[in-house]
């Protein structure tokens, strides 16, 4: 799933195979956020083909490593848009129930 | 934003951009003929040289990062999700129609169908029916091979015969009934008024439909949602003071009524802006007053997310269980990798 040389740790094409824009773009986002990230970019080779290629050019650091930091990125982000999210619900919910109760008073 | 000579410019202060810059990297411009600087800059090392940091910090997201619920009902939601990019907020879309699961009728067993509707068009019909039934407390269907087991005496097929038992034997076999599982209770169609086909007089229909779990990448009717769609924060701002015949001239041309005119005494009457998130981005108040006046923009990390919920589950528990699944996506490419 991995192609990259073995000498030249730096660069690597990662396939990933049953994922799609959804994955690969939010990735792409993640690693050209990152300053250890030289070049990045992703490709889905055949559209009826459910893979997607994601290239990896790093300024030192294996490719590979950055990668798993930038999936780990995205869901420490996520977890922290889930978490605020339900808090907002949560808050959201009790304030209609104070309005409604109001309203019944009045 | 009218061109100047870089020579002309105002000095920022180091780590900060230029107005123009900042203008370029935070907003869409909507131009009156097409939009512009649209694609956002990603690269994390693209203002390096003013010594401005592009880079993606987890504390400032969390410390940035704002939902704001605008409208909740049993099946819609409207939120704004603020300070997030829009390769994640379309993640979330895109999972919301294609793979957060759902429970439809997949299997139909049609036993006598003398309506004028074929049985395929039938079975189709049946299977977009939205099912009211947690699809977190089933399986996507398998067979796994701990369900061949050795059997000591021979076949247990059994045998097509003339004279078939007095009870015969049911299709699908539970160790317990459904039924009698608390979390299964009360499983039935979401709406009891969809018509799904119309009968003459004299027919009948004998059917058995199984629903299973699924995504809606496999087929739309496993789609959660009617629809999931964000649109950016529209940005309205009056870049000279507009008043008397031209503010009266731009509030009756906005079709939304983006504008409103405040009195500001002794008789003089101005335009404002009160209502931009109402802005369709028609361009027609710049059709009135023309780009010089009024300026039509996109805030680029401000997403008016809304979800319709035609499934079991409240829209709020969708996309909740959407994000959850971007964290599942990136973990199995982690410990892939490892």
């Amino acid at each position: 799933m991995e192609h990259g040389s073995y000498i030249d740790l730096r660069c690597s094409t990662f396939s990933l195979m049953d994922e799609d824009h959804t994955l690969a773009n939010a990735v792409r986002f993640t690693l050209n956020k990152d300053p250890r990230v030289e070049f990045c970019g992703y490709s889905i080779p055949h559209p009826s083909e459910k893979k997607v290629n994601i290239r990896v050019q790093t300024t030192g650091d294996p490719a590979k490593e950055v990668l798993k930091d930038s999936l780990h990125d995205l869901i420490l982000m996520c977890r922290h848009v889930r978490s605020t999210f339900d808090k907002a619900v949560i808050d959201f919910k009790s304030s209609e129930e104070m309005i409604t109760e109001n309203f019944l008073c009045v | 934003m009218p061109r100047k000579s870089a020579l002309d410019m105002p000095d920022v202060p180091l780590g900060h951009l230029p107005e123009h810059l900042e203008l370029q990297r935070t907003r869409v411009l909507c131009k009156a003929d097409a939009p512009s600087h649209t694609e956002g800059v990603e690269y994390s090392g693209a203002y390096a040289a003013m010594g401005f940091e592009n880079t993606l910090q987890l504390d400032s997201f969390c410390r940035d990062f704002k939902v704001e619920i605008k409208r909740l009902t049993k099946d819609a939601i409207e939120f704004d999700l603020v300070g997030i990019d829009a390769s994640l907020a379309n993640a979330f879309r895109r999972i919301l129609i294609a793979e957060v699961p759902t429970m439809a009728i997949e299997k139909v067993f049609i036993v006598n169908n003398t309506s004028v509707m074929a049985d395929e068009v039938l079975s189709h019909r049946l299977g977009l029916l939205p099912v009211d039934a947690d699809p977190r407390l089933f399986d996507y269907l398998s067979v796994k091979s701990d369900q061949l087991q050795w059997l000591p005496n021979g076949s247990e097929l059994l045998m097509e015969s003339p004279n078939p038992p007095a009870k015969p034997k049911a299709f699908t076999s539970f160790s317990t009934s459904q039924a009698s599982l608390p979390h299964f209770s009360g499983i039935g169609m979401k709406h009891n008024d969809i018509i799904i086909n119309k009968l003459g007089p004299g027919q009948c229909i004998e059917l058995e439909a199984h629903a299973v779990k699924g995504v809606g990448k496999v087929h739309a009717k496993w789609s959660p949602v009617g629809t999931a769609w964000y649109r950016m924060l529209p940005e309205v701002i009056l870049l000279k003071e507009l008043k008397g015949k031209d503010a009266e001239n731009l509030v009756n041309r906005c079709p939304v009524g983006v504008f409103d005119i405040e009195d500001c005494g002794i008789g003089v009457k101005k335009a404002v802006v009160s209502r931009p998130r109402d802005c369709t981005l028609c361009r027609e108040c710049i059709n009135a007053v023309g780009e010089e006046n009024v300026a039509l923009r996109r805030v680029r990390d401000h997403f008016i997310f809304t979800v319709e919920s035609t499934s079991a589950l409240p829209p709020e528990v969708l996309f909740s269980e959407a994000v959850k699944i971007l964290e599942e996506k990136c973990e199995r490419v982690i410990s892939e990798l490892s």
